[in-house]
Formats: C-alpha cells, structure tokens, sequence
C-alpha cells in the first residue's frame, strides 16, 4: 500500500515543521533591538519562566485559563456570540473528530473498551460531531465571503484554511453517505461478516437493508413482502446487528444516501466510495503536512499565546521572554480581524485607503517581515505610515482573541521603521503623543533624528523662498490653495495674532525659530506663496491653542489657515518618491 | 435625563482611567446614565495635521453613532469635545463635505444628519446636571484648599465653534471648583496652552509652555492644578513628574482631575476615583476637607 509511507512522509513533514517552528520561537525577534538576545538565552528564560509559574501560586491561574480561554473560549465570547458558537462548533468537532474517529482505534480501547466505529454511540457521534463541524465552518463562509463583516480581510491563508477544512469535510460526509448507499460495499461486508450460504437469505438481507438501512442494490426495489423483510430482520439480527448498528443513526450519512438514490448505481459502478476515500485519507496527510506552516498552526500557537498571557506580568518580565514571546504571538495571530473591528484609527483607513493602517494587516505583514522577506520602498513607506497612523488606545490589544500583546509589537517596530531616514510626516503631530510621554527609554539622539528628518521634508524649499535677497515670484499651485481656508484675505496686518501666540511669546528672537510668524504667514498667502507658507516652521510649532483666531478682528481662521497648509506639506511630501 | 453616548476616547483607557473611573462614579451619584459605544474611534483630533478628510471622517463617524440611538455625546477630553465640535460646525456649514463624508458613512450603515449636542464633562454638570443639583451633592467641602483651573483650550476656542463658555472670561469650570468648597485662584496665565499638543513634536517647547503656567500658578498660591482634559493632565502629571529626573526640579506643583476633586467632595471613596493611579501624589487634598 502506497499509504503508509504517505502517511509517514506526512507525519515526518510535520514534525520536522512543528520543531521548526519551535525553533522559530526562539530564533526570531520582532524589531531589530530585540535581536540582541541569543538563543541559548531564550531557550533557557523560557524553560525557568515555564518552571517557576508551575511551582508557584500562579499554577492556579494558567489552569484556570486553560478552562476559560481555551475549552470555554470566554474571549470570543465576549467579542461575538456568532464567532462564540462558530468557534466553538469548529474547535469541538474537529478535536472530538480527531480522538475519537481519526485516532479512535489507538484512543477509546484506552478509555472505554473496544472500539467499533460502526456501532453507537461512535456511528452516531461521528456524524454528530461532523454535522458540528460543519456548522462551525458553514458561519466561518459566511462571516468572510457573505456578510462581509467590515474590515474582515482574507487572504489566501484564510482561504486555504476553509478549503482544507471543507475538503476534509464534505469527503467524509460523502463517504459515507455513499457507503450506505453502495451496494458492492454491501455485499461485501455480507461476504466478509456474515455466514450465509443460501441465496434467498442473502436476498431476504438485501431487502432489508434497502428497505431500512438506505442500501441502494440494483434490480432491487420496494416495497417487499413482508415475509420477505422478516426473513431479512432475522437475518440481520443474527448476522449484522452485534457489529452494526441502524445506519439511521448516521443521520447525515444516511440522509446523503436517501438523497443519492437514483444515482446510487453510477457511483458505486464508478467506485466513488474508493475515490472519496482516498480524497478523504489524502486531504488528512495535506492538512497533516502543511500544518505547521499553514493558519491552522494557530491550535498550537493560540492556545499557548493565551496561556502566557494570563500567566506573564506586564512588566518585570525578563526580556528573552518578551522577544520569545512576540515571535509566538505572530503564529498565534489567526487573522480574525478583531482588532481592525475595533481600531481607533480604523476611519483613516477609510480616508486614505491604506490596508495597512489595520491593526490584522499589519500582523500580515510583521509575519512577512519578521521571516527576513524583502519588502520594497513604498511597501515600508505604506507600513510606516500604518504603524504611526496609530493613536495607542490600546483596545487591539484589550480586544485580541489570541491574548496577543499588540501594543507592544507596534511599539517594537516603530522606531525601527521611523529611523529609516525617509521622513515620516506623521512624526509631526499629535500621534507623537505617546512616543514623547516614553522619550526617557530612548537615547536623547536616536530621539530626535525622524523629528528633525521629518522637519526638513515638511520645510521643501522654504530657506530657497524666504531668502530676502531672492526675487520673490506671485502664483503658486492652485491645487494647494483650495484646501486652504479662504479667509486670510481678510487679514489686515494687524499682528493681534502673532501677539498673542504663546509658541511665538516663548522665544526672544522668535522669527530665527519659527521661519515665519503667524501674521507674516497670512501676508504670503496674499501674495500666494502657499509653497513658502507651507514650509515655515511655524505651522508645526502651533499648538493649536486657537488664540489668534479667537482674537483676530477680521475673523481670518487663523488656526484653520495653518491646519490646512499642514495637510498641504504632508501631502507634498508623500508624493516625493 | 436622557442617558448619554459616553465618548471616553484613546487616551484615558490607555493611559488615564483614573479619569472614566472617577467620572463614571461621580455622574452614577448624580443619577446620571451613561451609554457605552463599542464602535466608536478616534475623534479625529490626532490625524487634523496631516490629513482632513480622516479627521472628519472619525469625527463623523462617531457622531453618526450618537445619532443612531438618538443620544447627545458626552466627552471628558477637551481635544475630543473640539475636534467632534469643529466637525460638527464644519459639516453643517459645507454641504459638500457633507455629502462627501456621508457617501463614506453609508458603507457603515450610518449618517451624518447633525442633530446630536456633543458636550463635555463640565458641561453636562454645569448646565444639564445645574449647579444646585451638583451643589447639594456635595457633602464634605474642602476649606482653604487653593486651585488652579486649567482651563483648556479646545474646549474655551474657537468660541464660535465649541459654545462652550466665555473665551475671554470663563466661569464655568471656577464656579464648579467653588461649588466643592475649594477656592479657583486667579491666575495670568490661566487660558494659556499646556503644551501637550507639542510632546514628541517639540518637547522642549512643550515643557516651557507647561514650566510657565505651573510656576505662574504656583506664585498664584494655588497647591494643586485641576484639569478636565487627559492631554492637560498628563502633561501636568507624567510630564512634570520627568522633570523631576531630567531637569533636577525638586518641587512640584500635581494636578487632579475635577472629578477626582468634586468625587472626594462628594463623599466617594478615594479608591473608586482611582487615585492611586496618578503619578503625582494628590492624597493631600484630603487635609483640606473641612472637619464634620
């Protein structure tokens, strides 16, 4: 038989995939400071942080989540009854279909005596837990592909995922079905099991089993005489009914074979019962095989995600065990676009369209990244942009199904992406927030660097324009000044709002700092020079405080003017290649 | 009273829940309800330098929720109030934008139609709640307990736009002050700017504003700031505690928020308004309550 070493190439396959991926555990790091740490390091942090929470009190909280978060599954639940009772239906079936159909042989003489898959409960259960299965993945479908759940994205692996599952599924289902349905499987069976020498009994079972059990057999059609199906009860009892049970009771199956009927024949002379046989055994060693490196590696990598998470305390935690630990959240990640859901700047994906702004995308890409794959220029410019255009609410994290730490892989790659030397006009505004409030964790230099890169981007041209020497020319793009807030043609020249500007008050030669005083920048825009005005310091040093258009007696929208002329360098600068 | 579409936005869950712990306590006292909304997001605020389409569209976004169950908004971050308020005004001026942004809206199921009031914290007590209800509430006043009111800027300006009370003159958040037995001192500088919109940007800047308006309180005799805004008080909280490490200041002025100030007034215990949880240590106001 070809199968065997099918069977144990698949299996080789996946242990050399899963001790892989072990190893990945270690040997991989999300951002580059994390690549520090050695091997031996992790390995040995984990093995003494695995030893020391099971010989303390906090054994008690990893059991208790092994409970909740994982055969109870309370995070989804709390997310979504929908994706609870999806979940759950796909998480039972297919682990119950693993034990007790896939490996009932090896499994329930263990527990519960001999096993004969086609007696009760196991018949029943079989297609009981399939029919669950299923179910589960029939939502999944939906969720993806119909309802179109917002900002749920799927990409080949989530694909790939359902149509291993379906593939295994539906060949199962329809095995046996068939079966049922198959008269040679029949006679067969008769052969082998039962001890029949005359024909008319054999006709008599036949019958019987047409009659009852779903059996099509050609040239053999009710209703019988009820001799006939006596003659054939009894001949079950003494024959069949030790070893096998109503086939009623393999509800889906027997309801596939009802509904076979008319081409029941075909398929048997076809040998579909062989094909979908092979289909079935085929698509268990695939799945096998690919495993570890597929979505479904998720049921190792969630479980043990969760786990950490209730057990491991934000801070104090060794750092080996962190960086250990970001490489096993990127398995643990199942693409089920919770967080995207609930993304705080999930609006500024829909603004600009960038897909990397959400939070499960993002992940895509932290996997891809983290493998050492190549990523082009505008690929990393789009993924900066994603990873800033963040305003560190944290819910992705308080939300993640998977107890993945979100927050603290964003803020591992965002300074390496922002240190790139390719300005990142975002650095300037308040989505530096967060990055400000933590600066005493950076190196002061390190600190400064994409403020200043940044900076520099946003001024273009501006000492070239505001040199007094040079001949000042009227214009400008027009593109530029219709997002312009309009009403600084009504300035005056008063300089109330420059007088009252606090940044302005705070320097003693403030124009040496700020290019261009707030007055002065409505005065360009009068003579045009967006481009001018666009690159003062100035604009970037409001604090948009709103006291010189509260002040200003000609009603300019001063704050306003400067907003728009920030959007306008932002957007120049995004277009340089 | 009609209960509220509570808009606690980034910062406070994040990094400040001692502010939706203390308020949600005191507004339970005052028998106000509050809703919460899973799907709203950022108020736009962050994303209004870089780009406005994004600004009005999280803005709208939001208010379009409120809409939807027919709630007015109640915000506690003053950077939230005038950023929902500048979208507001902005999309029921400019009919275009309107059509823009609701064009975006519908794939939400939603729409922008400009019938929800969006306030803030301080407002909802000072007008909605009413200074009286407030008043009587208040069980355990302080004495000679010294404030400096950080008013906060996008709340007060553009007074056009937000409504929210006297930009030159406020009263609304030292009537309120006074209100818990506390004086609100006079002080200069009391409209100025605190800096935080300029962290990580300008951090230098940042803290000079920030340095000016604690040592003009100070001279002002006031022994604690009190804030309604988490980017006002994380400023005058994580930021001014760093000072103490990077530039070798000794003395510190620490900032509360108001609902920690109005709850302990109130009689809350001090745990149910998170106050642990400021950097700055503020148990001290206690010795100014007045002795029953």
């Amino acid at each position: 038989m070809i199968l065997k070493p099918l069977f144990y190439a698949s299996l080789f396959l996946f242990g050399i995939g899963f001790i892989y991926k072990l190893h990945t555990w270690f040997s991989r790091h999300v951002g580059l400071g994390a690549g520090d740490i050695g091997y031996g390091n992790r390995v040995f942090g984990a093995a003494k942080g695995v030893f020391r929470i099971f010989f303390s009190s906090r054994i008690v909280v990893l059991i208790n989540s092994f409970f909740l978060d994982i055969l109870v599954q309370r995070r989804i639940f709390q997310q979504s009854r929908l994706r609870w009772v999806m979940h759950m239906l796909m998480f039972w079936g297919f682990t119950l279909l693993l034990l007790m159909h896939a490996l009932g042989k090896f499994i329930i003489p263990l527990l519960f005596g001999e096993y004969l898959p086609t007696l009760n409960p196991y018949l029943f259960l079989r297609d009981f837990f399939g029919l669950a299965m299923l179910a589960g993945l029939t939502i999944a479908v939906c969720r993806r592909y119909i309802l179109k759940t917002p900002r749920l994205k799927s990409n080949g692996m989530d694909l790939y995922a359902i149509v291993i599952l379906a593939v295994l599924m539906s060949s199962g289902m329809l095995l046996a079905g068939f079966k049922i349905a198959s008269d040679s499987e029949f006679q067969g069976m008769v052969e082998d099991y039962a001890d029949i020498n005359d024909e008319t009994e054999v006709e008599a079972l036949t019958s019987f089993w047409v009659q009852e059990f779903g059996l099509v057999s050609p040239g053999m059609k009710g209703p019988f005489e009820a001799d006939r199906l006596a003659a054939g009860r009894e001949s079950h009892e003494e024959n069949c009914a030790d070893c096998h049970a109503d086939t009623k009771w393999a509800f889906t199956g027997y309801a596939i074979a009802r509904a076979a009927r008319p081409i029941a024949p075909a398929l048997d002379r076809a040998g579909a019962v062989g094909i979908l046989w092979y289909l079935h055994i085929l698509s268990c060693f695939a799945g096998l095989a690919y495993l570890p490196f597929s979505k479904m590696f998720h049921i190792v990598a969630t479980p043990i995600s969760l786990l950490i998470d209730a057990v491991m305390a934000g801070t104090g935690t060794s750092p080996e065990n962190v960086v250990t630990r970001q490489a096993l959240e990127l398995d643990a990640c199942t693409h089920c676009g919770t967080c995207s859901r609930y993304c705080s700047a999930m609006m500024a994906y829909d603004a600009a369209g960038n897909e990397l702004i959400l939070p499960s995308e993002k992940m895509v890409y932290l996997k891809r990244w983290t493998c050492g794959k190549d990523i082009s220029h505008n690929a990393l410019r789009a993924i900066r942009e994603g990873i800033y255009l963040c305003t560190n609410c944290d819910r992705c994290t308080v939300v993640c199904p998977s107890g993945i730490r979100l927050k603290e892989l964003w803020v591992r790659v965002r300074e390496d992406l922002v240190q790139q030397k390719d300005p990142e006009p975002l650095v300037l505004s308040p989505l530096s927030f967060l990055r400000g409030l933590c600066r005493e964790s950076d190196p002061a230099d390190t600190y400064s660097e994409p403020i200043i890169i940044a900076r520099k981007a946003v001024a273009g041209n501006f000492d070239a324009l505001a040199d007094k020497t040079g001949v000042l020319s009227l214009g400008g793009d027009r593109a530029d000044r219709a997002v312009i807030d309009s009403t600084f043609f009504h300035c005056f020249g008063c300089q109330t709002c420059t007088t009252v500007c606090p940044v302005v008050g705070s320097f003693e030669d403030p124009q040496d700092h700020l290019g261009m005083l707030p007055h002065q920048l409505m005065c360009a825009l009068g003579l045009g020079q967006w481009e001018m005005a666009a690159g003062a310091r100035m604009i970037w040093d409001c604090v948009t405080c709103y006291q010189c258009q509260e002040h200003c007696p000609q009603n300019v929208q001063v704050t306003e003017v400067l907003y728009g002329l920030k959007n306008t360098a932002v957007r120049r600068v995004k277009k340089c290649p | 009273m009609k209960p509220y579409a509570f808009f606690i936005g980034c910062q406070i869950p994040a990094r400040l829940q001692q502010y939706e712990v203390s308020a949600r306590a005191v507004l339970e006292r005052l028998d106000v309800e509050l809703k919460d909304f899973r799907q709203f997001n950022c108020c736009g605020y962050p994303m209004r330098n870089a780009d406005e389409k994004a600004f009005l569209l999280s803005a709208a976004k939001n208010i379009a929720l409120a809409e939807r169950a027919g709630l007015d908004i109640l915000t506690l971050c003053k950077c939230c109030f005038g950023s929902l308020k500048a979208a507001d005004h902005l999309l029921k001026e400019d009919h275009e934008k309107r059509k823009e942004i609701n064009r975006h809206l519908t794939s939400h199921k939603l729409a922008y139609g400009g019938t929800v009031q969006i306030k803030h914290l301080l407002s909802v007590l000072f007008h909605d709640i009413g200074v009286d209800t407030v008043g009587q509430a208040v069980t355990r006043p302080f004495k000679g307990l010294k404030i400096a009111a950080q008013n906060g800027c996008h709340a007060l300006r553009p007074s056009r736009v937000t409504r929210f009370d006297d930009p030159l003159a406020p009263v609304m958040f030292d009537r309120l002050i006074k209100l818990t037995g506390a004086e609100s001192v006079d002080w200069q500088m009391r409209l100025e700017c605190c800096g935080a919109p300029l962290i990580g940007v300008n951090d230098g800047l940042s803290a000079s504003l920030m340095q000016r308006k604690i040592d003009d309180a100070e001279t002002a005799g006031a022994r604690y700031l009190c804030t309604a805004c988490p980017y006002c008080q994380l400023q005058f909280d994580a930021v001014q505690e760093t000072t103490i490490s990077g530039r070798g200041k000794t003395h510190m002025l620490p900032s509360i928020l108001f609902p920690q100030l109005l709850g302990v007034s109130m009689g809350v215990p001090k745990i149910k308004l998170g106050f642990e949880m400021n950097r700055l240590d503020i148990s001290g106001v206690d010795s100014f309550l007045k002795e029953e």
